[in-house]
């Protein structure tokens, strides 16, 4: 049966040679390369399980009255967008199974490419001939950020109205064209939402998904054609690749993990609650709570939100830089624009132009690895900042005293944290050479000792 | 069921067999490793599990009332995840582990190149004037780039920034409470905060919602502008946050005297903090603006109306938010 199948393929489209050479594609061993691997899979979730959605959500912001059979919302006016996630949640078998499966793959997604990230930066494995491989790798990160945004602002109940007001204020703020730009968007001022919900909605289920899959084509292409990188343990070389093929041995550990992902995140939508929309109500623009909190990928931008002076920098009557614009654009166009360029800036420094296929540890690059959790530092700073109203709660700590701390933290421990970093890189280099040293002294003196035996 | 086991073992050992012998003869590819029969058990368990699992949800799907969300998470994300221990399982112990070492693809094709960039080349030789040729098509596709993006803006009022501006309030308008009650200035009591709008308009629209708060009269040190917009100590402000427009929804009223001297209203998405005696001056936090304060007064009857516009434009800033008054 085998041989029937790939003899009618090979037979219509000539691709038993490439079809050998791809099941015998080298996969080096590291458990730090299943990362990406795990974004791929939680992917697949999202698409899967978004599908599924996109046949009982109503993309409609239309006024109606809740008459189903959860009581505390009985009778509210909610828009039919909220209503019908409602419906999803309560009245659609498996709906809320499937919705939360949904949410959870939206955080495992993006944690499992910011985890990526951060193994190929601190390895070094972006340099060339890598280089698009990683400019498309950040460019999915950004999309996806974008993507989860507009999926829970979507539902429009209170949390994802109050987020969404928020959106459209970071929008207004930028200089000399922001206000214009949401008027575009919003079709006029907020909550100007009527317009909005089909954009949103065309651009959650069809625009960003079918980019972030064909970038992911493409970032799976480019990985194959230059092959993987890979550490140097024994007989890997930048010219040789030691790993395991594709077929037999990387297929069911592949398809291992693939199953595994699934299975997580199906238990995680099961069992571990997560935005449950019936008990935040529908937004109105006068509502807010609070205690809001954003899903984790989104707090270094509320922290940044929350962390800036009030100033609106004005010139003569003219406000030129409104608030939100340094926290809300500023601050992450800073970190991305760092992340995007990084690999260039790295080259000016190092005037590295050679090819690379052996990463390397962090230690190997203490320079790299010191900026890079430099900058880490500073946007976990801001992110735990965004924090700082559950920590005021929770620990009876000041809001205020909270907020000052935070912003001299977060200009003053980044270059702490980035000096602690290269001093350890460099402390754990020293300690292999010593240990070296070490071993070859007494490779030697054992040699002498041996010598001086034998002679009579 | 040592039979069963042994007959099982059998009938896999013969099929491998079977693939094995055909291959042997032409010298195998992927090198020889002895069966494994006790792995083999434990991933036909693991694979029994997941159908259980699988068959649970199913039944638990047609019996359940929807409620039943954690049965049927249950079961799902066991069978998955029985199906990836026995991928596991077979890829440690039943696929022959072994280790390729291959070249790496080439850096690059320096003579291929060539021939491109000469293909490109010679394509235009017959082009005499290429600087020309270079602006003409820049022209036309920067042209026909900008035609195809025009109709961008009929998505929205891109040029008209002025509606930022539009408010319900003018004077006379009585400010009611979500259910459309008019509120009357005694129903404002110190220390408690209260949510107005426009009478008759949509309690939707930006400009609509206000915050009401009652002060001592004697605590009120409004700006030399503001005077006189307060009804006897009952002060009006936008409950629109001037930051990111959320709505103001905590007032801090002076519990603990050393610590919070002084009401405030509070945004709490990023925890802008207004002085309500001060018209609405910005205390602590990101916003950039005082909070938009309303003129109300007190009617013949009692109720709350205002007696014009607000000071400012209601809402998060932006760049000509200093330059005009709110409409009209």
């Amino acid at each position: 049966m085998i041989r029937g199948a790939v003899r009618y393929i090979d037979r219509r489209s000539r691709t038993a040679p490439f079809v050998r050479k791809a099941l015998r594609y080298v996969f080096p061993d590291h458990w730090s390369f299943l990362l990406g691997e795990v974004a791929l899979y939680a992917f697949i979730v999202l698409v899967a399980t978004g599908i599924y959605l996109t046949l009982f959500f109503v993309d409609s912001t239309a006024p109606t009255v809740y008459h189903g059979p959860y009581l505390p919302l009985q009778g509210q006016h909610m828009s039919e967008a909220y209503a019908s996630v409602v419906n999803i949640s309560t009245t659609v078998k498996a709906g809320l199974l499937i919705r939360q499966t949904h949410h959870w793959a939206a955080n495992v997604f993006i944690a499992a490419i910011v985890l990526h990230l951060f193994r190929i930066f601190f390895t070094g494995a972006y340099r060339k001939p890598r280089e698009l491989t990683y400019l498309i790798g950040v460019t999915m990160l950004t999309l996806a950020l974008l993507e989860a945004y507009l999926g829970y602002s979507m539902v429009d109940d209170l949390l994802s109205g109050m987020g969404l007001a928020i959106g459209w204020s970071v929008g207004m703020s930028i200089p000399f064209f922001g206000a214009n730009l949401m008027s575009l968007l919003f079709h006029g001022p907020f909550p100007g939402q009527s317009a909005l919900w089909p954009r949103m909605y065309v651009a959650h289920v069809f625009l960003l998904p079918v980019l972030i899959g064909t970038l992911l084509a493409l970032h799976l292409t480019l990985v194959a054609l230059r092959h993987h990188t890979q550490f140097r343990r024994r007989r890997e070389t930048e010219r040789r690749v030691v790993g395991v093929p594709a077929w037999p041995g990387q297929t069911p550990r592949s398809l291992g993990l693939a199953f595994a992902t699934a299975g997580v995140l199906f238990l995680l939508g099961g069992l571990v609650q997560t935005n449950p929309v019936w008990l935040w109500g529908p937004y109105h623009m006068y509502v807010a709570t609070n205690g809001a909190q954003p899903d984790w990928y989104l707090g270094w931008l509320i922290g940044g939100l929350r962390l800036m002076p009030g100033f609106d920098v004005v010139i003569d009557g003219y406000t030129l830089v409104p608030n939100p614009f340094w926290g809300g654009v500023a601050f992450p166009v800073v970190v991305l624009g760092f992340v995007y360029l990084w690999p260039w800036i790295e080259r000016r420094f190092t005037g590295d132009e050679a090819y690379h296929n052996i990463v390397e540890r962090p230690r190997d690059a203490p320079w790299r690895t010191a900026v890079g959790i430099g900058v880490l530092s500073w946007v976990f700073i801001v992110f735990v900042a965004g924090s700082s109203d559950r920590a005021a709660v929770l620990f009876g700590l000041s809001y205020t005293g909270q907020i000052w701390f935070y912003r001299v933290a977060a200009l003053v421990l980044p270059f702490v944290f980035g000096l602690i970093a290269y001093r350890v890189c460099n402390g754990l280099v020293a300690g292999e050479r010593v240990e070296e040293d070490r071993k070859r002294a007494e490779a030697e003196a054992r040699l002498a000792h041996a010598e001086a035996v034998t002679k009579p | 069921m040592t039979r069963l086991r042994d007959a099982l073992v059998a009938g896999l050992a013969l099929l491998a067999g079977k693939i094995g012998g055909t291959r042997e003869s032409r010298g195998r590819i992927v090198p020889e490793q002895p069966a494994e029969p006790r792995a083999e058990l434990l991933v036909l368990l693991l694979l029994g599990l997941a159908s259980a699992g699988a068959v649970a949800f199913i039944v638990l799907y047609a019996v359940s009332i929807p409620s039943q969300t954690q049965y049927l998470g249950l079961s799902l994300g066991l069978s998955l995840l029985f199906v990836a221990a026995a991928l596991i399982v077979t890829s440690h112990r039943l696929v022959v582990t072994e280790e390729l070492e291959e070249d790496y693809p080439p850096e690059e094709h320096v003579a291929e190149q060539e021939r491109v960039v000469q293909l490109l080349e010679e394509g235009g030789d017959r082009l005499t004037r290429r600087r020309l040729f270079r602006l003409g098509l820049l022209g036309a596709g920067g042209t026909l780039g900008l035609a195809l993006l025009t109709p961008v803006l009929s998505l929205g009022p891109f040029f008209e920034t002025k509606l930022y501006l539009g408010t319900p309030w003018r004077r006379g308008r009585r400010l009611v409470d979500e259910n459309g009650r008019p509120w009357r200035a005694d129903d404002i009591e110190r220390d408690d905060f209260y949510t107005a709008f426009a009478e008759g308009a949509d309690m939707e629209e930006l400009g609509s919602p206000l915050v009401l708060v009652r002060l001592p009269p004697g605590d009120l040190r409004l700006p030399e502008h503001l005077r006189g917009y307060d009804a006897g100590g009952i002060v009006a402000y936008s409950k629109i946050c001037t930051h990111a427009g959320c709505a103001i929804a905590m007032y801090r009223a002076p519990l603990f005297q050393p610590a919070e001297p002084r009401p405030a209203l509070v945004c709490p998405c990023h925890y802008s903090t207004f002085d309500p005696a001060t018209g609405g001056a910005v205390l602590f936090g990101p916003a950039g603006r005082p909070l938009p304060m309303l003129p109300i007064e007190a009617d013949g009857r009692g109720f709350l109306r205002a007696k014009g516009n607000f000071d400012g434009p209601v809402g998060p800033s932006w760049w000509g938010v200093r330059m005009w008054r709110p409409n009209p």
